[in-house]
């Protein structure tokens, strides 16, 4: 378990949410986790802007990208992370409902790192966000650092 | 990941690749496995493939495994060729290796990796990360690379 890694979560829906936190919480993630309520906030805490609270570069990040948000969707999320010289180490999932394979392709595009469809059944759900925690915590998961100029 | 889809592994140790082969089996992963001894081997399959009219693929989605320590060419290379091909770069790449040092990790996320797993030592943790891995894959959508 990396436990410097800092879990990224876009996510409009807030029972989806919930549920992420939670079933990642059962597959032992215990790092931290912020939640952002649309595309806006996300971008605001990653390019430091507005009153949010700050990315800190010593710790490192994973993003959790829902792709229908209010104000900024994932997909414009992606792009601008993706098309940042600094932010684009970051690895970016997108997890979302939408399934349609013209965004899963146009998001690999961009550079997601993997796309996963949200399932419909309860339980699937659970189990789906599950195994990406587990994935998340393993022992030799290797993150990059942002501060590329301290090294 | 799709029914049809591949996994490629790229890796030079017979022994780490048979077990990741059994695990990602055991994970449930039933698609297609091809394996790569040397970065070479990957890079010139890989771009045989993405020269082929879609038609004559045998799929269109694939994953990829690579070492970093690879004979020939290095996984780092093999990484770097691949994401700076329009159809190849949409491949999900997992780097899974024994070298652990943080230069190389920011380098194959600089180049766009999707995951740096670092290989653990004893052989029992290293089948159970297989698992997880594949576990995680099985939920992953992948693209097609037309």
């Amino acid at each position: 378990m990396n436990e410097d890694m800092v879990i990224l979560i876009a996510e409009d829906d807030a029972g989806h949410f919930q549920l992420i936190k939670k079933n990642l919480w059962l597959a032992c993630v215990n790092n931290e986790i912020l939640q952002f309520k649309d595309g806006q906030q996300i971008l605001d805490f990653l390019f430091q802007a507005g009153n949010g609270m700050d990315l800190d570069e010593t710790k490192q990040y994973i993003v959790l990208l829902d792709v229908r948000m209010p104000k900024v969707d994932g997909l414009d999320v992606l792009r601008r992370i993706k098309g940042d010289e600094k932010l684009r180490q970051i690895p970016v999932i997108m997890l979302t409902t939408t399934g349609e394979s013209s965004m899963i392709e146009q998001c690999y595009e961009l550079g997601c790192s993997y796309y996963m469809v949200k399932p419909v059944d309860y339980h699937n759900f659970m189990q789906a966000v599950q195994n990406l925690g587990k994935f998340l915590s393993l022992e030799g998961m290797r993150l990059p650092s942002i501060d590329q100029n301290g090294n | 990941m799709k029914k049809d889809g591949v996994v490629l592994i790229a890796e030079h140790n017979e022994e780490h690749f048979d077990t990741m082969k059994d695990n990602l089996l055991r994970a449930g992963v039933r698609n297609q496995i091809l394996r790569f001894s040397d970065g070479r081997q990957a890079l010139d399959c890989l771009f045989k493939i993405s020269a082929q009219p879609a038609s004559q693929r045998a799929s269109q989605q694939y994953v990829l495994f690579v070492d970093v320590d690879l004979p020939d060419v290095g996984g780092v290379e093999v990484l770097e060729k691949i994401k700076a091909d329009d159809r190849l770069s949409k491949i999900p790449v997992i780097v899974l290796t024994a070298v652990d040092d943080p230069h190389t990790i920011d380098r194959c996320y600089d180049l766009g990796c999707s995951t740096y797993i670092v290989k653990p030592a004893k052989k029992e943790d290293f089948a159970e990360i297989i698992q997880n891995i594949g576990s995680f894959l099985s939920v992953v959508e992948t693209t097609s690379i037309k």
